[in-house]
C-alpha cells in the first residue's frame, strides 16, 4: 500500500550506508549553522568569554611581576606560569556553556521542532552542539595565546601548539558532555547558569593554574592533583617550557607522580567516561 | 484504510488523565475537525500522533504503518504544526524554513524551490528575510504553516492553528487550508472554537474528557440531534425569577428538554424541542397560566448543541470550568525533554 520509500531497517547495503551518511551531514550541517548564525548575530558570548580570561591574565600576572625571579620551580616568569593555566580556564568555562543553547531550545520548546523531523540520528543534535563549543572555545583559548605573547609569556613551538590543541579538544568534548548532561537534567536554564557561576571560579583556584601544588596547603595539593584542569595545564605548561617530553613528570601530586601521557590518559578517560555516562540520559530524552 | 487510525489511546500525566480509550479514524483526503474544550485532550491526541508523545497504551497506525514502532518513517509523513509556536528569534523565517528543509532531507535545490513557492502562496515575501523575532502573531502563524508544509507531508496536523489571530489572519489561513485540502491534502485540525470546525472540515470528532463523543460530518452531528433550538421571551426584559417560573412551567411538556434560563439574553428561555408540533402546545399552555409570548424562534441545531446534549453543558461553560483549575507554567515544565 505505502509506495513511498522507507529507508528502513532492511538494508545493509553501501547505498543505503551511503544515504544515511550523506543525511546525517545534512542535518548536522544545518544543525551548526544555525549554532553559529545565532552566534554570529549575538556573538557577546564570544567577547565575554575572551574579556574574562584576558582579564584575568593582565591583572594576575601583574600582581606578580615583581615577584622573586626563584619564587617558582625551574625560576620561569610568573606570566608564562600563569598563560597555560588562563589557556585551560578559557577553553573550560567557554565549553561549560555548552548545554545553554539545548537548555534553551527545551525550554522554548524549539526542541520538538527537532524532535518531530526524521532525523536520521538523534545523536545529530549533539554532534552540532560538540562541533560548536569546540570551535568557539579553542578560538577563544587562541585568541588569549595571542595576548600571552603580546604581553611576552612567549609562544609554544608547532609541535607545541599541536599538543595545546590535542589537550583542549579533549578536555573541551569532556566539559561539553557534562555540560550537555546537566542541560538535560536540570529543569531550568537558571538553574544551568547557577551551576556553571558557582563550578567555574573554585575550579579555577583548586588547579595549577595560578600557583604550583608545592604552594599549597595539603588539602588543597590533593583537591589541585585529582583536579582535571591540572591534567590539561601541566601538558600545555610542558609545550610553553619548550622541552617537549611527555615522558618526564609534570605533577608531584601528594599520591605519586604523573607524566605528560599520564594526563592525556587519564583526560581521555575521563571525557570518555562522561560521553559514556550521559548517553542513556540523551537517549531517553531526545527519543 | 483510513490515513490515520488512533486506537483505544490511553495517556496520563501523574495523576490527571488526559486521554481515556481515545479512538479515530481519519480518511485520506478529509479535512478532520477536532473539536473540544480547553484541556479535553486535542492536544495531547496530537502529541501522540505525531511521536512526539508515548501513549500508555493504544495504537497508531499512519497508511497501515506502526507509528510507535517506526516513529522515523512517520515523522517524514506528517507536517505538524504545534499550539505554541516556538521559533529562533535570531533566525529570518528563510533560515527556518531552509533548517527545516535540512532536517527532512531535502536536496538543497528542490528545497529552494519549496521555500520560494511557499513563500509566494503564503505571501511572506515582504518580512521571510527579517528576523523572526520582529513577526506578528498573523506572520509567524503563516511562517510556521510554512515549515509544516516544507516536506510536502500526507498528512498536515495543525493544532488550534488560529488561536488568538485578528478576524483577517484567521481568514487568510482559512482560505488557505481549503485550498490545501482541495489540492488532495488530508488535514487534521483542532481547534475550541465551533464556527472554525464548521466552516472548514467535512468529517470532525468533539472530544470530551479524553474520550470521543460524537463523530460524523458536521451536518450529521446536528442531524442526529434529531431536534431544533428554540429561543423564548415571555417580554423583552424578564427577569431570573419569572425566567424560573417558566421554566418550571415548560419542564414538564413532552418533547422538549434542556430547558436553560438565558441570563446573558435578558432572560430568555433556550431549550431544544424533537419537533415543530410542540410550539402550538407550548404556547397555549403559557397562555392559560397568564403568560404572553414575546418573541419565538425556532433554528437548527450547532455543533454547540451537539456537545451540550452529550455532556449536560455547553463549550463555553466546559472552558470557563477548566480555565481556574490548570497551570498552564507547570504543564509547560513537565512536558519538557
Ligand atoms: N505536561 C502536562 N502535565 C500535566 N498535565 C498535563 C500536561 N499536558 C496536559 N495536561 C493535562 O492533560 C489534559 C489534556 O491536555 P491537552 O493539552 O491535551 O488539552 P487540549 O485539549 O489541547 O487543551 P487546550 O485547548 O488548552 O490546548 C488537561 O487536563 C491538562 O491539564
Ligand atoms: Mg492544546
Amino acid at each position: 500500500m505505502s509506495k513511498t520509500f522507507s529507508p528502513s531497517s532492511s538494508g545493509f547495503s553501501l547505498e543505503n550506508n551511503k544515504l544515511e551518511f550523506l543525511e546525517i551531514r545534512q542535518e548536522v550541517f544545518a544543525l551548526t549553522r544555525r549554532l553559529f548564525l545565532q552566534l554570529y548575530r549575538r556573538p557577546s558570548t564570544l567577547v565575554a568569554g575572551i574579556l574574562q580570561p584576558l582579564i584575568w591574565l593582565v591583572l594576575f600576572g601583574a600582581l606578580f611581576e615583581n615577584a622573586p625571579s626563584n619564587l617558582l620551580p625551574g625560576g620561569i616568569v610568573y606570566g608564562k606560569f600563569l598563560g597555560a593555566g588562563i589557556i585551560v580556564f578559557t577553553a573550560f568555562s567557554g565549553a561549560l556553556n555548552a548545554g545553554l543553547p539545548v537548555m534553551f531550545d527545551r525550554e522554548f520548546g524549539f526542541l520538538n521542532r527537532l524532535l518531530v523531523a526524521p532525523l536520521r540520528s538523534r545523536s545529530s543534535i549533539v554532534i552540532a552542539s560538540v562541533i560548536y563549543i569546540a570551535t568557539l572555545s579553542i578560538l577563544q583559548s587562541f585568541v588569549i595565546m595571542g595576548a600571552a605573547f603580546s604581553l611576552g609569556y612567549g609562544f609554544p613551538n608547532f609541535y607545541g601548539v599541536l599538543l595545546v590543541l590535542i589537550t583542549l579538544l579533549i578536555l573541551v568534548f569532556g566539559v561539553t558532555a557534562l555540560s550537555l548532561g546537566l542541560a538535560f537534567v536540570l529543569p531550568g536554564h537558571i538553574e544551568l547558569i547557577a551551576v556553571i557561576f558557582v563550578a567555574n571560579l573554585p575550579l579555577l583556584f583548586a588547579s595549577t593554574a595560578l600557583v604550583p601544588i608545592s604552594f599549597m596547603p595539603p588539602w588543597l595539593g590533593w583537591l589541585a592533583a585529582l583536579n582535571p584542569l591540572t591534567f590539561a595545564i601541566e601538558p600545555i605548561r610542558a609545550a610553553y617550557s619548550g622541552s617537549l617530553d611527555l615522558g618526564s613528570v609534570l605533577i608531584h601530586a601528594p599520591y605519586g607522580e604523573v607524566t605528560g601521557y599520564g594526563c592525556l590518559l587519564i583526560l581521555t578517560i575521563l571525557t570518555a567516561g562522561l560521553f559514556i555516562a550521559i548517553r542513556p540520559l540523551l537517549n531517553r530524552k531526545l527519543t | 484504510m483510513p490515513l490515520v487510525v488512533l486506537q483505544n489511546l490511553v495517556k496520563s500525566y501523574g495523576p490527571i488523565k488526559a486521554l481515556s480509550n481515545l479512538s479515530l479514524e481519519i480518511p485520506q483526503g478529509s479535512f478532520f475537525g477536532l473539536l473540544g474544550p480547553n484541556g479535553s485532550g486535542k492536544s495531547t491526541t496530537l502529541r501522540i500522533l505525531c511521536t512526539l508523545l508515548e501513549p500508555d497504551s493504544g495504537e497508531v497506525l499512519v497508511n497501515g504503518e506502526n507509528a510507535l514502532k517506526n516513529p522515523r518513517n512517520i515523522r517524514s509523513k506528517i507536517g505538524y504544526v504545534a499550539q505554541e509556536v516556538a521559533i529562533d528569534k535570531i533566525l529570518t523565517g528563510r533560515e527556518l524554513l531552509q533548517l527545516h528543509g535540512d532536517l527532512y532531507h531535502l536536496r538543497k535545490e528542490y528545497r529552494e524551490q519549496r521555500i520560494k513557492n511557499l513563500i509566494e502562496n503564503l505571501e511572506m515575501n515582504d518580512w521571510i528575510d527579517r528576523r523572526s523575532g520582529s513577526y506578528s502573531g498573523g506572520m509567524r502563524r503563516r511562517l510556521d504553516l510554512a515549515t509544516g508544509l516544507m516536506h510536502e507531508p500526507d498528512l498536515l496536523v495543525l493544532d488550534e492553528p488560529t488561536v488568538g489571530l485578528d478576524i483577517e489572519s484567521r481568514a487568510t489561513i482559512w482560505s488557505l487550508l481549503k485550498e490545501l485540502n482541495k489540492g488532495g491534502k488530508t488535514i487534521l485540525l483542532s481547534s475550541h472554537y465551533l464556527e472554525e470546525v464548521d466552516e472548514l472540515s467535512d468529517q470532525m470528532a468533539i472530544i470530551d474528557a479524553g474520550r470521543v463523543i460524537a463523530q460524523g460530518t458536521p451536518d450529521e452531528l446536528k442531524k442526529n440531534l434529531g431536534c431544533n433550538r428554540v429561543t423564548l421571551k415571555v417580554r423583552e426584559f424578564s427577569n431570573e425569577i419569572e425566567g424560573e417560573k417558566v421554566k418550571e412551567l415548560i419542564k414538564k411538556l413532552d418533547g422538549l428538554h434542556n430547558v436553560v434560563v438565558n441570563r446573558a439574553q435578558g432572560y430568555s428561555l433556550n431549550f431544544f424541542v424533537d419537533t415543530s408540533d410542540t410550539l402550538p402546545i407550548l404556547r397555549s399552555q403559557l397562555n392559560e397560566q397568564g403568560f404572553e409570548i414575546f418573541a419565538i424562534s425556532e433554528s437548527r441545531p450547532t455543533l454547540d448543541d451537539v456537545y451540550l446534549q452529550s455532556t449536560g453543558k455547553t463549550l463555553m461553560d466546559a472552558e470557563l470550568e477548566v480555565a481556574n483549575k490548570r497551570d498552564l507554567k507547570k504543564e509547560a515544565k513537565q512536558s519538557m525533554r
